[in-house]
């Protein structure tokens, strides 16, 4: 119990929040290469998912590529990221948005694949041109799914980018990995509870925003024969 | 930072390291199995009393996902101050991101078994334990065994973090080859770990095929 009002303590000091290693500061830089590595990863992503779900083609590598991202672990893709340019945000950023882009591949591919053939015919047989057809019918219906796979890249990505430290951004990790080299175990458990409660928020707010766009009660939890819906590497 | 033209992989390096590379690989297949079986061993109890009691699910599902959204450097961290930089400590946080994959998975295999394979299994006198270990259990092994397959490659990666705490593995020489900025160690450890992955799931997934040969399509 002492040690959690050591944490406490921690958190009520002023000085650990201002300055540039505050905690202020390195959760405004945790959040921000977030936010830019999912808007690049989205832009890049999504259109791919979703066109080649509506064209029916490219299925093996979109479902197999988050397979393969699950395998590979982050903590290496961010170390080879920092192989190919120097230290700081460049390596960081690349890690994130190679680690983002499956997930939202995968679920953009999948969404609209899953759409009810009985709806796309009836669409086709009201007159729909191709293009009506994805924007109005396929893209409304698919987007729960597709929001599943931006939260699962958002959460996977909020919990990378606390390894971001290691290779020379900052970032709440920052706070984890400067306790654990100076064996100050609180700043340690300071840094890591900032982190849960930023991840926790991620997932929880954009699990909102999932039942949000959801028609009706969610579908019930199905095997994931095809493993599309969870990822997690951070 | 990395100086010039360094080669990717130094093969002197290698042959001369191999004892150290193969005690890291033995490490690593050595914690990806506890932390399954342990997550295995969690889970399903935890589904079946999920099952008995649906009102169970929903609150077993959010404390597992709660866990799993945790990033795995934050959880290591978090258990510091009670099992210090142990290999508990690896373990504990390894086995806590299986749970949310296994149980959902054990849970969807269980209630996909068709009611009237149920109702014939008690209709031939099969009480409700043997009912689950000789019927449901069986035939719900292929979802089980994909939630292993995911379990296992999720954790084999996860594994490679816990190297910040002194216990990762092939993560171990990651770390070595990002703090004396040398690539042989760094890149060798990912590739196998990698290949671990995709061999582990191979081979899980041969064995399902095994267990349920009724599954095989043709």
């Amino acid at each position: 119990m002492d040690f959690l009002v050591e944490v406490a303590a921690w958190f009520n000091d002023r000085a650990n929040w201002r300055g540039e290693t505050g905690v202020a500061n390195l959760a405004v830089e945790h959040l921000w290469i977030c936010v830019v590595a999912m808007a690049l990863a989205a832009t890049l992503a999504l259109p791919l998912g979703l066109v080649l779900g509506h064209l029916g083609r490219g299925g093996v590598v979109a479902v197999n590529v988050s397979n393969a991202g699950r395998a590979l672990p982050s903590f290496a893709v961010l170390v080879l990221a920092l192989q190919l340019s120097s230290i700081g945000t460049t390596p960081a950023l690349v890690a994130l948005v190679a680690l983002a882009v499956p997930p939202m591949v995968t679920n953009g591919y999948v969404g609209i694949r899953e759409v009810d053939a009985e709806l796309k015919e009836a669409a086709l047989g009201m007159g729909m041109t191709g293009r009506q057809l994805f924007l109005a019918v396929e893209l409304p219906v698919a987007l729960p799914l597709v929001m599943a796979g931006v939260r699962t890249a958002a959460v996977q990505v909020v919990g990378t980018a606390t390894l971001a430290a290691l290779v020379g951004y900052g970032g709440l990790g920052a706070l984890v990995l400067l306790g654990l080299r100076t064996g100050d175990t609180v700043e340690v458990f300071a840094g890591a509870l900032a982190v849960a409660f930023l991840a926790l928020v991620t997932e929880l707010g954009l699990g909102r925003v999932q039942r949000a766009l959801a028609p009706g009660p969610g579908p019930r939890p199905r095997p994931q024969r095809v493993r599309f819906v969870d990822d997690r590497g951070g | 930072m990395v100086t010039g033209r360094q080669a990717w992989v130094d093969w002197e390096w290698v042959a001369g390291h191999r004892p150290l590379i193969l005690d890291l690989l033995r490490e690593h297949v050595e914690l990806t199995t506890l932390a399954v079986a342990i997550g295995i061993a969690v889970s399903l109890p935890l589904a079946l009393a999920a099952r008995r009691w649906p009102r169970l699910y929903p609150p077993v599902l959010t404390a597992a996902g709660v866990v799993y959204a945790i990033p795995s450097l934050a959880l290591f961290a978090l258990l510091l101050p009670w099992t210090g930089l142990s290999r508990t400590t690896a373990l504990i946080g390894l086995v806590g991101y299986t749970l949310l994959i296994l149980v959902r998975n054990i849970v969807a295999g269980l209630d996909g078994v068709p009611a009237e394979v149920r109702e014939a299994a008690q209709g031939l006198g099969y009480r409700r334990a043997r009912r689950l270990a000789r019927i449901e259990l069986p035939l719900a092994l292929p979802a089980i065994v994909a939630g292993v397959r995911i379990a296992t490659v999720t954790t084999i990666g996860l594994v490679t973090v816990a190297a910040l705490i002194g216990h990762g593995g092939l993560g171990q020489l990651i770390l070595d080859g990002l703090n004396r900025d040398f690539r042989t160690p760094l890149v060798v450890g990912s590739a196998l770990s990698v290949a671990m992955a995709a061999v582990a799931d191979i081979a899980l997934l041969v064995v399902q095929r095994r267990l349920t040969p009724w599954t095989a399509r043709g």
